[in-house]
């Protein structure tokens, strides 16, 4: 029926199309093959690694934070076990029931409740919700009692920052909180260490030490599925705690400054003169740091944050005040060391009713009826602020900057330990034609010589320069971490050109806390084993007007924002000075009913606690 | 001799049983042991469901492909026209009656099994135009008339199916349609010409496509413009594929599939999950495989006597061939991913049911070699 010949044409056709796909189907398979060489042999590395990836997740989990102890080894800022509540979501029932039932025992408010629940829908149903970051010991128990009634509730104890000593070191140690946004953009270390409710320093030593204190993470590693679920642990790797921190603050010194500026805004530093440890250092009024670490109410903060005496402001390092009279030592050192004058040199102090007039201004001393004719003691012994003008016009702003500076004002004197010092200002005439663009006059040095005008210093600032006086004119740097063992080239370096002048300037800090008429006489202590030497100081916030002279008001009659700040530096014990101090009350009123009291409360602890660290050195030196 | 062959004709239930090609039948069953391993492998080490149905799947279809190689190829020849239109009496009811399953209607439920007829047509097409060429005489190959007719019998069944929709089976319906047209003989130049036609229009096409087909082309054309969302899939795949490395990461080890990072591994990728844990060596041989068949096939059209058996041995291995590449290719980021499975290993009673009546066929087709169609 079919056509031979035609059937053999087609077959003919068949053969030689199954051959030509032949070929194409060879040619096809070896793309395939080399793809799969490509793949699996030669891209193998890229891809295992993506596999990995895939499947290998660290949760890490929060590193345990460095603590800070203080001289003695007591614990200022430490780890306290924390009472938290967690729930894992998927792994209860019946979510509602127990969480209601949370709420009910842990009388919780319906903000809060609400908080939670928001929490809730934000997480993954397998990850874990914190009910409650720092529960009492009673809720704890409560909620252990009840247990067996809250399926998939977990309590857990885990580790926080704990400030034992609340607010008395809180400008010195600063406090934790909450890493936020700030923090991971400005600090790498904690952007690799970040985990959720990881607490970071925010100010104080807590923020400069954050590298050595932070630690690092302990590390869990699981394999997980394609939806995160962890299937097994493959790892675990303990994290190191962050590094122990010693200063060298004596905490009993440190409660009594926080004790004596209790109700006052002000600053009282304390420093070893020779090693420029910091023995205390404290600014008022100070808050519980404790309250930031899990988070500060909002009333709390508006409360902190809207006291007219400024409880945030780390008064001790970035409070810059006119030194007043406390810059006398370092105008009669320059003078001395300049030969301008010598220790005899004498000035008449008229009083009021015959300032000091220069160029048409009108230059009073402090004491109405004046102090006659003075020479260098008595004119530092009575604070006689004519003499000084005279002393100071003849010595010169730039030649008093030059001294000022060289004993540490002017400039930070942690450096870069702590983010919020100020460098305070030494005026001279070169600083004035640069910042203000106009020339100096006369009348600012004048000025400058009772430490008034331009000027600005720190309490802290104040303290290195007495500190300098103290220990015969030498070069220290103040630290406050006690292994801080920074060499420095000029250590011990002296700072006068005849250690003379120094000690011109010791006797008469000592004539003013220790003789009769001395500005600071009522304060002194009488035993030679605490005798102390120092100097007031009196700032005024506001130009004293001929009105303001006439009423002679005296200082709770005045408004409190014009009142004036007491200051005091002092160094003891005079017959073998070992430690400096600075006292700064603001709006306290004169300095010597004010600040230079609170100084004969604190030499005398001082110098007993003084024997007690060195026992302690000696006892370590032994141990070792 | 014609009296021999007559006689031949004849043979008996044994001679038939003499006359399988039992490398073939051997090659399918070495496949389909590694089908149930590695389905075994995706139900994670356990035998669950997927293992247990696609099991008894296979024993059921195998055993049925015997049958069918017992039985005259001149049957089949002859049921050529009725089952194309019953499949596409299938395809209409799928339609009105189907099953809908993740947004598309691919099945109808016949009480003891749902089945896809879209798959059955991917081998009833080409037993349809096999038939449809073997009567016809060459000089009309090329006529007017039979070019329409054909594309008529492609063009029907595909728009069924993606109107469904399942735009890979339709696609793979008509390569197996045009497979058996390249094969009857029809002009070079039309090939040439249409294909040129289509890769013009293709601009034209895929402003036709849903929009989940479009990404799906983007996702082709760059996988990590949306790693998590379209390109998710590829990727992973990839990355099992890629980790697998030259001897893979062991039977029951691959992390990718475990840790259900792969998609769809039970069907269309199921290679990606045969690769990862096999690696270079293990893809290599399945291909090895594949080959073996897909040449056994060819090589039965080759011995057959008639053109009937000739067009479909040659056809089927071909198509056979295309679906393997498909899948592979897309499973390996080379295609875009249309739903196409990998015959025999991937799971789907469907598809393993046409795969096996084709093969039967084929097997018939050697059990009755000397058998002349008229």
């Amino acid at each position: 029926m079919i056509n031979i010949s035609d059937s053999a044409t087609k077959l003919n056709s068949l053969n030689r199309r199954m051959f030509i796909i032949a070929t194409a189907k060879i040619i096809i398979l070896g793309g395939i093959v080399s793809r799969l060489f490509f793949l699996q042999v030669k891209e193998n590395k890229k891809y295992l690694t993506l596999s990995d990836k895939n499947r290998i997740r660290e949760w890490k989990l929060p590193p345990i934070r460095g603590e800070f102890k203080d001289y003695f080894g007591n614990t200022i800022a430490g780890n306290f076990e924390a009472y938290q509540l967690h729930i894992i979501p998927e792994e209860v029932e019946d979510f509602r029931y127990v969480i209601y039932r949370v709420k009910e025992l842990l009388e919780l408010t319906d903000k809060q409740f609400k908080r939670i629940l928001k929490k809730k829908d934000e997480i993954k149903p397998w990850e874990t919700l914190i009910v409650s970051d720092n529960l009492s010991w009673e809720k704890f128990s409560k909620i252990n009692n009840h247990l067996y009634d809250l399926n998939g509730v977990k309590p857990v104890i885990s580790i926080s920052r704990d400030y034992p000593y609340k607010e008395n070191f809180t400008h010195v140690l600063g406090y934790v909180s909450q890493a936020n946004e700030n923090d991971l953009l400005t600090n790498e270390n904690i952007k690799e260490k970040f985990v959720p409710g990881l607490k970071v320093g925010k100010t104080g030593l807590e923020k400069s030490f954050e590298q050595k204190l932070i630690g690092s993470n302990s590390v869990e590693r699981y394999e997980v599925n394609a939806y995160g679920r962890r299937i097994s642990q493959l790892a675990f790797q303990t994290g190191d705690k962050g590094e122990t921190i010693r200063l060298t603050i004596d905490t009993k010194i440190q409660e009594l400054t926080n004790e004596l500026l209790k109700e006052k805004a002000g600053s009282i530093c304390v420093m070893d003169i020779y090693t420029g440890a910091i023995i205390a250092m404290h600014s008022s009024p100070s808050f519980d740091p404790n309250s930031f670490v899990f988070g500060i109410s909002q009333d709390e903060w508006q409360l902190i944050r809207n006291n007219p005496m400024k409880p945030l402001v780390n008064k001790s390092l970035s409070g810059n005040y006119s030194p007043g009279s406390t810059i006398k030592p370092i105008v009669a050192l320059s003078a001395l060391e300049n030969e301008i004058i010598n220790p005899d040199f004498t000035v008449q102090c008229k009083g009021h009713k015959n300032p000091l007039e220069l160029y048409g201004q009108t230059y009073h001393c402090w004491k109405k009826e004046g102090h006659g004719f003075v020479n260098l003691r008595e004119a530092m012994k009575q604070s006689c602020d004519t003499y000084f003008y005279e002393v100071a016009r003849r010595l010169g702003v730039d030649r008093l900057s030059v001294t000022a500076k060289k004993f540490g004002l002017g400039q930070k004197v942690f450096k870069d330990v702590f983010d919020n010092e100020k460098s305070g200002l030494v005026p001279n005439t070169e600083w004035k034609k640069n910042a203000l663009g106009r020339n100096w006059v006369l009348g600012e040095t004048i000025i400058t010589g009772i430490g008034q005008g331009f000027i600005q210093t720190t309490p802290i600032q104040l303290c290195l320069m007495t500190a300098q006086i103290a220990n015969g004119g030498y070069k220290i740097y103040p630290k406050i971490v006690a292994n801080d063992d920074n060499q420095y080239a000029d250590k011990f370096m002296p700072l006068y050109k005849k250690s003379r002048n120094i000690k011109i300037v010791q006797d008469a800090m000592f004539s003013s806390t220790n003789e009769v008429r001395g500005t600071s006489f009522r304060s002194r202590l009488d035993d030679p084993k605490y005798r102390f030497a120092g100097k007031t100081g009196t700032s005024q916030v506001k130009k004293i007007t001929e009105r303001d002279r006439e009423l002679d008001l005296k200082t709770f009659e005045i408004p409190y924002e014009e009142r004036d700040h007491a200051l005091y530096v002092a160094f003891g014990p005079y017959k073998s000075p070992r430690y400096a101090l600075s006292i700064i009350i603001e709006h306290g009123g004169s300095g010597g009913t004010v600040a230079a009291p609170l100084a004969k409360e604190l030499f005398k602890m001082i110098v007993d606690r003084h024997e007690i660290r060195k026992n302690y050195d000696n006892k370590k030196y032994l141990e070792i | 001799m014609y009296q021999y062959r007559r006689f031949n004709n004849k043979n008996g239930f044994f001679q038939k049983f003499g006359n399988l090609d039992y490398i073939l039948l051997s090659c399918l069953l070495i496949l389909g042991f590694i089908s149930l391993a590695t389905m075994y492998s995706t139900d994670g080490g356990e035998v669950l469901f997927h293992t247990r149905s696609h099991f008894i799947k296979f024993v059921v279809f195998f055993a049925m492909m015997l049958v069918i190689s017992f039985i005259n190829i001149k049957f089949w020849f002859s049921l050529g026209y009725l089952s194309y239109a019953v499949i596409l009496g299938m395809l209409i009811w799928t339609i009105n009656f189907g099953i809908t399953a993740s947004g598309s209607k691919r099945w109808i439920d016949l009480y003891f099994l749902n089945i896809q007829p879209s798959e059955l047509m991917k081998i009833f097409i080409i037993l349809c135009l096999a038939k449809y060429f073997h009567r016809m005489k060459s000089q009309h190959v090329n006529s007017f008339y039979s070019i329409c007719f054909s594309l008529i019998i492609i063009f029907v069944p595909m728009s069924l199916v993606i109107i469904q929709p399942d735009l890979g089976t339709s696609l793979l319906i008509a390569i197996s349609g045009i497979v058996v047209l390249w094969f009857a003989g029809l002009n070079h130049k039309y090939f040439f010409y249409s294909c040129l036609l289509s890769i013009i229009s293709l601009p034209i096409i895929i402003s036709f496509l849903k929009p989940y087909q479009k990404l799906r082309v983007l996702t082709f054309l760059n996988p990590d413009r949306d790693p998590l969302g379209a390109g998710y899939q590829i990727i992973q795949s990839k990355i099992a594929v890629g980790s697998g490395g030259f001897t893979g990461k062991g039977f029951l080890k691959g992390t990718q599939s475990y840790l259900e990072f792969l998609p769809e591994k039970h069907t269309d990728f199921i290679f990606t999950l045969f690769s990862e844990e096999f690696g270079f060596i293990g893809s290599v041989l399945l291909l090895l495989i594949y080959a073996i068949i897909i040449y056994r096939v060819i090589r039965i059209g080759a011995l057959s006597r008639s053109y009937f058996a000739k067009l479909f041995c040659y056809s089927f291995g071909t198509s056979i061939f295309i679906y393997v590449v498909i899948n592979m290719s897309m499973v390996l980021g080379l295609l875009p991913i249309v739903g196409s499975p990998l015959p025999i290993m991937s799971y789907g009673g469907s598809s393993m049911l046409a795969t096996m009546i084709g093969f039967g066929i084929v097997m018939s087709a050697k059990t009755h070699s000397q058998q002349s169609i008229a």
